[in-house]
């Protein structure tokens, strides 16, 4: 080659960096600009969904109307619901599927670049559609972020086709992020990167796209029923027409049930690589970890009744759901002992992501437990819409969707902006996060066992005290989350600097790179032994 | 850079589409598919279609045992009229054919159409209990102030098991001049016999 080709090349090289200016953000797609932008987008919808928790948390500080009228006490639940599962929890994983799969499996990028910047830009849209709801007349949805018809189809607000058509495009989103992941973990792999050396979050994400890609059409079809009742005259759900209700549940459940493990086995993933940097050893059965994910994934599609014991299910049907939801205990239990195996005997340290992941296992393992006490269908009867079964499923998201988010920034943090954050200011973070959650969700198991039903703007006098720690502890909480926010900020603008492996036990082609990450990686992909 | 395979991504993109358009269709191939399910077993209570035109021949009336039947009627979303069962329960016999009447007065100043949509309880009933006349097989329509007792004539199933002491009936009617809905009972009509075995 000559000399001249060889300059050239080089200037070709340095043009290579991020563009100047807004329209940076705007065009880009580069995998890690993508990826920051999903974070960024979910921390807002993060603290917006958590503003309106603490609406939620001070009107039941005390019983009696104090705060809000019920109306908008009812929106409040509903946004909340819709913001942290569709706003929060789902982009924050997928900002962290684009920022770190490509790293992990050796690939340039994300396969399908144009359609990743797509797919995040459709978000803010979406969510100024859903959120502008709050100002229209009649409101933003009051029927719970569960949308059941007839009280969304028939006695719903106005808003509610804007909310329809919030959830088609951020549905068609999560469906194009999902296509681009399996798309980049099929075709990109590194030479010598097979599957059963992947790493567990990239194992994780594949099957998480899997489960993206067979439900949310099903969500998109049962909004789009609902839009069709609501201005169409049909009537799928309308009893007066000859439809029935009870199939809407039906059809959202077969949704939402995978809804809800695509919401926690990316974590689970996380939670498998930060167990054994921290413990410095090896994962513990890295095989049964990936079967047993997969056998979450194919369960989850056949235990959605659970959630509908009191609508009139035949006795056969409630047996069936019983037993197939308890079976999941079964792969989910591998797991937890898989983690425990993994740091007994271990060099075990503590720095925050460490934390946040050991307190995942255990934390996520009450609300599982709780899990099962709820598939019990005789016991569910009586469980069913009181605040217990608002415990268990805050207890499987926040220390089990969020703690894993949380664990994760912690972790590759140093990688992604070259600078160590504040350890201890992590470690307040934790413990601030630790005792708040669990003061606010804990007395919600009493409370709900007590009778105490959900989605009421007040309450009768004997739930005073718990309802008044869960208060302080949701405002602990939420207060501590502007601290992640601090220490975020002050670590991309400076701190010590971070060695490209800043974690001594880590492993994965990701800490090969150098910290911070230049702006195009793996353009020559490298050898995996 | 890395082996990307040009044809690749795109067949990844293929059966997603695949994948993504038949997981939609199959949400709304699962209307139909419920509605078959629930008649198929019996259950869910849906008794509007349970058309009989007359007993089966070899029906016996057993008078060994009664059967509650409780009859409950309530209003559909802003739906005025005043609607009742003339009798709150009876008691019947397995085989036993019953005549019962509902009462709709319509209080407004216009004519006005309803359709009565029917739901038994337990569900695990339904297969059981038959009606050979109805007035939710038809739509009713009143004029302003007009009062109608509606006949209902209906038998339960000799077959039913023992299990099956007592059984809730309840009718819910809406409007349906002001919406351009179309009920689908009139059209279900059919002669329908019990599977005698």
């Amino acid at each position: 080659m000559s000399a001249v080709t060889d300059t050239h090349a080089a200037d070709h090289h340095d043009a290579h960096g991020p563009a100047k200016g807004f329209t940076r953000w705007l065009f880009t797609t580069n995998h890690k600009d993508i990826g920051a932008m999903y974070l960024i987008f979910s921390f807002a919808m993060f603290l917006l969904g958590g503003a309106m928790a603490m609406v939620i948390r001070a009107e039941l500080f005390q019983p009696g109307m104090q705060m809000v009228e019920p109306a908008f006490f009812n929106q409040m639940t509903t946004m909340h619901g819709l913001i942290m599962v569709f706003g929060a929890v789902m982009p924050a994983f997928v900002g962290l599927a684009n920022y770190m799969i490509p790293l992990m499996i050796g690939a340039p990028d994300m396969a399908l670049p144009r359609m990743n910047n797509w797919s995040f830009w459709l978000l803010p849209a979406a969510f100024l559609l859903l959120v502008s709801t709050l100002f229209m007349e009649g409101g933003a949805p009051n029927f719970g972020w569960t949308f059941y018809a007839p009280l969304s189809t028939e006695y719903g607000p106005p808003s509610t086709t804007y909310f329809i058509f919030a959830v088609h495009i951020m549905g068609i989103s999560s469906i194009m992020g999902a296509i681009n992941v399996i798309a980049t973990i099929i075709n990109l792999r590194a030479p010598g990167m097979t599957l059963m050396k992947m790493p567990l979050f990239v194992w994780t994400w594949l099957i998480t796209a899997f489960l993206l890609i067979a439900v949310m059409p099903v969500l998109a079809g049962v909004v789009t029923m609902m839009l069709m009742d609501i201005h169409f005259g049909t009537s799928f759900f309308n009893a007066a027409g000859g439809g029935d209700p009870v199939l809407f549940q039906h059809l959202f459940w077969f949704f939402g049930h995978p809804e809800v493990y695509i919401m926690i086995l990316p974590a689970f993933g996380i939670v498998s690589a930060i167990i054994p940097a921290f413990s410095r050893k090896r994962l513990f059965g890295y095989t049964s970890m990936v079967y047993a994910t997969g056998a979450i994934a194919v369960l989850s599609f056949f235990v959605w009744a659970h959630h509908m014991f009191v609508v009139g299910l035949p006795l056969q049907a409630e047996l069936f759901f019983m037993y197939a939801t308890m079976i999941i205990a079964v792969p989910t239990g591998v797991k937890i002992f898989n983690w425990i195996s993994t740091m007994f005997r271990g060099s075990l340290s503590f720095e925050t992501p460490m934390l946040f992941a050991v307190a995942f296992v255990i934390l996520f393992t009450v609300g599982g437990l709780s899990g099962v006490m709820l598939a019990i269908a005789p016991a569910d009867f009586q469980y069913h819409d009181t605040y217990f079964v608002v415990a268990h499923f805050h207890y499987v998201l926040v220390p089990g969707a969020i703690f894993g988010i949380f664990a994760a920034v912690y972790y590759w943090l140093p990688k992604w902006t070259g600078h160590m954050y504040n350890e201890m200011l992590g470690k307040t973070h934790f413990w601030m996060s630790f005792i708040g959650m669990n003061l606010a969700f804990f007395p919600m198991h009493f409370v709900g066992l007590a009778g105490m039903p959900r989605r009421y703007a007040d309450y009768p006098l004997q739930f005073a005290n718990f309802n008044m720690i869960s208060s302080i502890g949701a405002f602990m909480f939420g207060v501590t989350q502007l601290l992640l926010l601090y220490i975020v900020i002050k670590t991309i603008r400076g701190g010590k600097k971070a060695p490209a492996k800043p974690w001594d036990g880590a492993e994965g082609l990701e800490w090969d790179l150098p910290s911070p990450l230049p702006y195009h990686t793996f353009a020559k992909p490298p050898t995996v032994q | 850079m890395n082996e990307t395979k040009p044809g690749s991504n795109k067949r990844v993109l293929g059966w997603s589409a695949f994948a993504i358009v038949g997981m939609f269709a199959f949400g709304f191939a699962l209307v139909p598919l419920y509605d078959v399910m629930c008649e198929a077993l019996g259950i869910n209570g849906k008794t509007g279609s349970q058309y009989t035109v007359e007993a089966p021949d070899d029906m016996r009336i057993d008078t060994s045992r009664t059967i509650r039947v409780q009859f409950t009627a309530q209003n559909g979303l802003d739906m005025p009229w005043e609607f009742s069962a003339d009798q709150r329960s009876i008691e019947v016999h397995p085989g036993e054919m019953a005549f019962v009447e509902f009462i709709a007065h319509n209080p407004t100043d216009q004519v006005m159409t309803a359709q009565a949509i029917p739901s038994l309880s337990p569900s695990s009933g339904t297969n059981y209990f038959h009606k050979t006349e109805c007035f939710c097989f038809q739509e009713q329509k009143l004029e302003p102030g007009e009062t109608v007792r509606m006949p209902l004539v209906f038998f339960v199933d000799d077959l039913a098991p023992a299990s099956l002491h007592r059984v809730t009936l309840n009718y819910t009617i809406y409007e349906q001049s002001r919406s351009e809905q179309v009920a689908p009972v009139a059209k279900n009509v059919e002669l329908k016999t019990t599977d005698r075995g």
